[in-house]
């Protein structure tokens, strides 16, 4: 273990994790299956916020699928756009709305034509929303479950306002996308593009991740979490601190919505309403929340899972989540990363009880 | 007027199904700092209870005045349960327990969908609640003045076992102050089992009153339980009166903001308001003060 | 020399109820101040008002500077630290880790993100006038019940506070951490404001250089340890129950 804390280490398990994503797993997965990968590895990239603000921060955030979706929409508008561009040339409407009976294209569409500023959207409106609504929660100590509670009405509310839109596709959400920034999305070799893109991105995410709790600001964050009155009897305003790690968490999880869309081909409210943001936090539990990696190998186990037995025994897969929820939050808090430390607690206990 | 009267009103009814919903949270939540997220579906469970009453006795108004008590056993019932079986265990971690229940929502989701099918099903209204009646020049659906009539004696029967049963002063001993109320001699155990008991058993309660006024689905529960908690949340931690005034003020505004602008549209105002409300009051309209930093 | 902090006609009311009624309190540096009195006496609240915790109407000055309505991490970084009845640690994070943060409240946010290289000289430092040296990388959590306590007022001094409002910092203590703890008091008061919430009479009678004797929320008596408990008010109403008090913490 101690090996992994140290620079070498670190660089070591870095050069590791690069070389199953980017070697072994292109070797050996069929294209179908690579293109299931990468869409994992986007629930990851949101796992390792989660983990972050709530792990780390304490933060019970229900609501990421607000920030996933702004990430997918924001990039799903981007894409219909230069579709629609391709086909009828510039200010063309997109086919959805041709569909809807909108001949007109919505003032607010039209700054989506350009890659640049749609790329800047992503990584700034979720996270500038994030502070915002941060600041606003978090000065007031609004905090734990009130939070918690407030992070999933939020949630519902975005997903409902989707739905009222017709101009962003509405229930039906945004589908159908021909080209990724020139691409062709039905090209395999764009494809397993897309795939090496959403790796690299996990990768950096967790570089973020790793120096964010390596640093002092790490150690303050784990402080604020267990200790909140304390911290601010210290002189520090702790909100602050809440608020970096909410719009870190914000921003990954935009993020991975932005890359989710060309790889899967579909975002609407559906996939991020109130109940698909809990989702989210399945694998980080079951990964173990306060820890780096295993936020990260719950979201791919679950979701494998999840692809695996969903469609073939789809209530037996909702009793097992459900159970799944009950059995890690109740009896395994830390998740399995904590099975080493908690076998290894029974095994000195009696040891200490001589002592 | 005429409008004026009928947004009123929208917004009394609105407002009296969200505090059905959100009284037995507001035991729990508020009182014992338990989320629990299976409330909506114990809500659903009264749903089904109505609807399984009504199969077996057939006549809609004796079924429905079975299915009120029926209802508020059975998810009092599925309350203790919890409670003993899982939440007992977790009241030191009260943000887990959201998860935890959850987890148990989807179980009990999923085992509805299982028993009765994911189609939605109907309960027929009784007679006597059929049609409406004019109110100041407006027309109004006879289940809807039901269901504000059983919230009212529902927050009524509440509010008196609180304040002059044995058992609802305990209950209110333990909610001041857990350790001092143990010393007096109260099991906190068999408190804590009891507000779980009469708070679930609303939610049953809520269930069978929503059969009135729209079909059943497994997933009838979950679509109150957001705004139901926004209720506890705005109403402040543990006050029913709180919780009272919340919950019309949210009806109201709800039913306002869908005049002037679209259902979605209003959703999104009652959060932006929400937001506001607590900048000015963090802790709800109504706090109890302890001495706790907490 | 002027005091290092005043309080003047401090009250904070709850619902009505007046907890602090009108207190005034100088705490003046080099000076060991008890805080005493029955409970409900209003001493924590008046900790809480001074800290910014609880909203209340007078005065509070240190060093010229009005601090009513200031925010409790404000007040914080004017030199104010406090403790709290229970100890509060970080519990996961090392003994090194805890001194660390409670340096750093004025650190900036690009010192913040980036890892720790060495421990500050005055950390290391206050960590053996704490005796809690051997017990750098040991996590606070794990710490007997008094080094969680001397860990605490460790993190006011690496913080720089020079007014300290300890509350019950033996509570639970044994006899020789008590005595400890009373030196290590008067050791950090040389140049610092310490005042102490107690409820311990044999404690107060060993280190106060000063007292206060708080009752119904209004001060009842001030002076030495010898004046005080000449004044047959504070008999009255509080040394009769002193022994009760005494005798429930070391239980």
């Amino acid at each position: 273990m101690k090996f992994f804390q140290s620079r070498l280490g670190t660089w070591t398990g870095f050069a590791a994790a690069a070389l199953v994503l980017f070697g072994l797993a292109p070797l050996l997965l069929s294209g179908f299956r690579l293109g299931l990968l990468a869409q994992f590895l986007c629930y990851a990239i949101v796992a390792v916020g989660i983990g972050l603000a709530w792990g780390r921060g304490g933060m019970l955030t229900l609501g990421q699928g607000v920030f996933f979706g702004m990430g997918a929409y924001l990039m799903a508008m981007h894409l219909k756009m230069a579709d629609a561009e391709f086909r009828n040339g510039p200010g063309a409407v997109p086919d959805f709305m041709e569909l809807a009976g909108i001949r007109e294209l919505p003032a607010y569409w039209a700054p989506f034509s350009s890659p640049v500023f749609t790329i800047a959207m992503i990584l700034l409106l979720p996270t500038a929303f994030a502070v915002l609504l941060g600041l606003a929660v978090f000065k007031r100590r609004v905090k734990g479950a009130y939070f918690a509670i407030l992070s999933q009405a939020l949630a519902g509310a975005f997903a409902i306002l989707l739905i009222g839109q017709q101009s962003l596709g509405g229930f039906n959400g945004l589908s159908r996308f021909r080209y990724f920034f020139g691409y062709n999305l039905d090209d395999p070799v764009n494809q397993q593009m897309l795939y090496f893109i959403a790796a690299g991105i996990l990768l950096v995410v967790l570089a973020v991740a790793l120096q964010l709790r390596r640093s002092r600001y790490g150690e303050l964050l784990v402080a604020v979490r267990d200790a909140e009155e304390r911290v601010r009897f210290l002189g520090y305003d702790a909100a602050n601190v809440k608020v970096v790690a909410y719009a870190v968490a914000a921003l990954f999880a935009s993020v991975a919505g932005a890359v989710f869309v060309p790889i899967v081909g579909i975002i609407s409210p559906a996939s991020i309403g109130i109940v698909p943001s809990i989702m989210f936090l399945l694998g980080v539990a079951i990964g173990g929340r306060a820890t780096l990696l295993g936020p990260v190998i719950g979201a791919l186990a679950v979701a494998w899972a999840q692809t695996a037995l969903s469609e073939q025994f789809p209530s037996a897969w909702t009793y097992a989540q459900g159970l799944l929820f009950v059995l890690v939050i109740a009896l395994l808090p830390g998740g399995i990363a904590s099975v080493a430390a908690v076998t290894k607690r029974f095994q000195r206990k009696p040891v200490e009880a001589a002592a | 007027m005429d409008l004026l009267v009928g947004q009123l009103f929208t917004g009394l009814s609105t407002g009296s199904i969200l505090l059905l919903a959100a009284l037995g949270l507001s035991l729990t939540f508020g009182q014992m700092g338990v989320v629990n997220m299976a409330h909506g579906e114990f809500i659903m469970a009264g749903c089904y209870t109505a609807y399984v009453v009504q199969q077996a006795v057939g006549d809609a108004g004796v079924s429905l005045l079975i299915a009120l008590p029926a209802g508020f056993l059975v998810g009092g019932a599925m309350g203790l349960v919890l409670e003993a079986l899982l939440l007992r265990r977790l009241y030191h971690r009260p943000l887990d327990t959201l998860l935890v229940t959850f987890g148990v929502g989807l179980i009990l989701q999923q085992a509805a969908r299982d028993v009765f099918g994911a189609p939605a099903v109907n309960v027929s209204v009784p007679e006597f609640l059929r049609g409406g009646v004019d109110l100041l020049g407006v027309t109004v659906p006879k289940t809807r003045l039901f269901i504000m009539a059983l919230a009212v004696v529902s927050v009524a029967a509440v509010a008196l076992v609180l304040r002059f049963t044995p058992a609802g002063r305990r209950i209110r001993a333990v909610v001041g102050n857990r350790d001092l109320a143990e010393t007096a001699g109260i099991s906190s155990r068999t408190v804590d089992a009891a507000t779980f008991f009469i708070g679930s058993g609303l939610a049953g309660v809520a269930g069978v009153a929503l059969t009135l006024i729209g079909s059943t689905s497994p997933t009838t529960g979950q679509s109150y339980l957001v705004d139901a908690f926004l209720v506890v949340v705005a109403g402040g931690l543990g006050r029913i009166k709180g919780a009272v005034v919340a919950a019309v003020a949210l009806g109201a505004m709800q039913a306002v903001f869908e005049t002037y602008s679209t259902a979605s549209l209003a959703k999104v105002g009652v959060f932006i308001v929400i937001v506001v409300f607590l900048q000015l009051r963090p802790q709800g309209l109504f706090t109890l003060r302890t001495r706790s930093l907490a | 020399m002027s005091a290092a902090l005043s309080c003047k006609q401090i009250e904070v009311a709850f619902d009505g109820f007046k907890a602090v009624a009108g207190v005034d309190l100088e705490l003046d540096r080099g000076e060991v101040h008890f805080l005493i009195g029955p409970n409900g006496a209003g001493k924590t609240t008046l900790v809480d008002a001074i800290t910014g915790l609880a909203k209340y109407t007078g005065s509070v000055v240190k060093d010229g500077e009005e601090l009513r309505g200031k925010k409790v991490h404000h007040i914080a970084r004017k030199g104010i630290g406090r403790t709290f009845q229970t100890a509060t640690v970080f519990e996961n994070l090392t003994v090194a880790q805890n001194l660390d943060i409670a340096a750093g409240a004025g650190r900036s946010p690009w010192t913040l993100l980036r890892r720790r290289k060495h421990l500050p000289q005055h950390v290391t430092d206050t960590m053996e006038r704490i005796g809690l040296k051997d017990k750098a990388d040991t996590p606070a959590g794990i710490l007997a019940h008094g080094q969680k306590q001397w860990l605490e007022i460790g993190m006011l001094l690496v913080g720089d506070a020079d007014v300290l409002l300890l509350d019950e910092p033996i509570a639970g203590m044994g006899h020789e951490e008590r005595e400890t703890t009373g030196l290590l008091l008067h050791d950090i008061a040389a140049d610092r404001a310490v005042a102490v919430v107690e409820h311990d009479m044999d404690f107060m009678r060993a280190f106060a250089h000063r007292v206060t004797v708080l009752h119904a929320g209004a001060v009842l008596a001030a002076g030495t340890v010898d004046e005080v408990s000449d004044d047959p008010r504070v008999q009255e109403v509080y040394l009769g129950t002193a022994k009760e008090n005494a005798d429930a913490a070391t239980a």
